[in-house]
């Protein structure tokens, strides 16, 4: 069971709802896909003990062959390469790593090397797994796609999603056998939840939706998700408790009682998934 | 003497564009006869990259010289490897810039300003 958990709006609690079902269901693999700001470790305290290096392969020319035609520069889609003076520039970090250009080269003078972009760490069992992006990395892709060839067949997995629903989320959540979309009651939240729920719609993938800083006096999101059919599968309150809990670093499952909630949710995803 | 000048439109009157990689277009003049080439540039709209492509397309031009408001850091590059020489524009027409440039009026730029500044329609 691969469960991923999404958002659209940033700062809906992604980390919070990932975490808490973590460790509420014990024997889980979390795994962190928001690789340009991972933060389930504050919450998770694992013990690092595997980093494996994500790289990607780039360009490099060999001049002694290089005739400047400037045709790699023309079959590059991503504008990673220029040819000036009979010379190629190549700009890695615009680099999509598609090979193009190394197809272009009439005198096979473009090779391609490895160069780093960020790490995968894991802990001990691989039961925590997290990427990082290493900074001013633009392309974060391959280090999901690396994330994802770990993910364990053998126990259920909590895959946290990046904000938004652009590639790192549709990376993420392909393959995945459920969703759930964690939004606030705010026009921004509701705005953004429907994006989410088009992408997971268009993927094919079951969803429902949690709505975390829930008031009873805003019914947008329950009524949102009742016009449109969707699950509503838990609600978590906006309370001051919880919010001073989780700047220290301590879940909602941790401490005050949460737990149960949160078996529920998890059976409420299984039936889902049943039905 | 042929430059190049970002443009929002183009003709001789149309403004200077203040972003280099996303300029609407490219005025290439020839100074001496004021014969001039809009170019459109493809780069506008593309997701990444878009400096890099735009002064390509100059070098191809065959200017010497691009007078536009700010350059990224990877154009800067494409376009000291090319040796045109940066001149700092201001927000008149592309004609009033070229008879700056001729003045002598322009300062020349040396140091690019941040990365993606012409991103979301910014100036």
């Amino acid at each position: 069971m691969k469960l991923a958990v999404l958002s659209g709006k940033g700062g809906t609690g992604k980390t919070t709802v990932a975490a808490s079902l973590a460790v509420t269901l014990g024997n889980v693999q979390y795994v962190d896909c928001d690789v340009e700001e991972p933060n389930g470790a504050l919450f998770l305290n694992p013990e690092i003990k595997h980093v494996t290096p994500v790289s990607v392969p780039v360009p490099v020319v060999d001049e002694a062959k290089c005739i400047g035609c400037g045709a790699c520069a023309k079959a590059c889609r991503f504008n990673a390469m220029a040819v000036v003076k009979g010379r190629v520039l190549i700009f890695p970090e615009v680099c999509h790593h598609c090979g193009a250009c190394v197809i272009a080269c009439p005198q096979k003078a473009i090779s391609e090397i490895e160069r780093e972009i960020g790490v995968v760490e894991s802990d001990a069992d691989g039961f925590f797994l997290q990427g990082r992006l290493n900074i001013g990395e633009p392309i974060t892709i391959p280090i999901i796609q690396q994330l994802k060839r770990s993910v364990r067949n053998d126990i259920p997995a909590i895959l946290d999603c990046s904000p938004g629903a652009s590639c790192t989320v549709v990376q993420t959540i392909d393959g995945c056998d459920y969703c759930i979309l964690v939004t606030e009651p705010t026009p921004f939240g509701l705005h953004d939840l429907k994006i989410a729920v088009s992408l997971v719609r268009k993927m094919g993938i079951p969803f429902g939706v949690v709505i975390n800083k829930a008031m009873r006096e805003d019914r947008s999101i329950p009524s949102y998700c009742r016009k449109e059919g969707i699950d509503v599968l838990m609600e978590l309150p906006y309370m001051r408790e919880i919010a001073e809990n989780y700047s220290k670093g301590v879940l909602p499952v941790c401490d005050g009682g949460w737990r149960d909630e949160f078996v529920r949710l998890y059976d409420r995803v299984r039936g889902g998934l049943a039905s | 003497m042929k430059i190049a000048v970002s443009a929002t439109g183009n003709t001789m009157e149309s403004r200077m564009d203040q972003r280099f990689g996303r300029a609407a277009s490219f005025i290439v003049v020839e100074t001496e006869t004021m014969d001039f080439k809009a170019v459109d540039n493809a780069a506008a709209a593309s997701s990444g990259g878009a400096g890099i492509s735009a002064a390509q397309m100059v070098a191809d031009t065959g200017a010497e010289a691009v007078v536009t408001g700010n350059v990224g850091p990877n154009a800067m590059n494409v376009l000291k490897a090319a040796n045109i020489a940066i001149y700092r524009g201001s927000a008149a027409s592309v004609k009033e810039n070229v008879e700056l440039f001729k003045q002598g009026a322009l300062d020349k730029i040396g140091t690019s300003g941040p990365a993606h500044a012409g991103m979301g329609g910014k100036a």
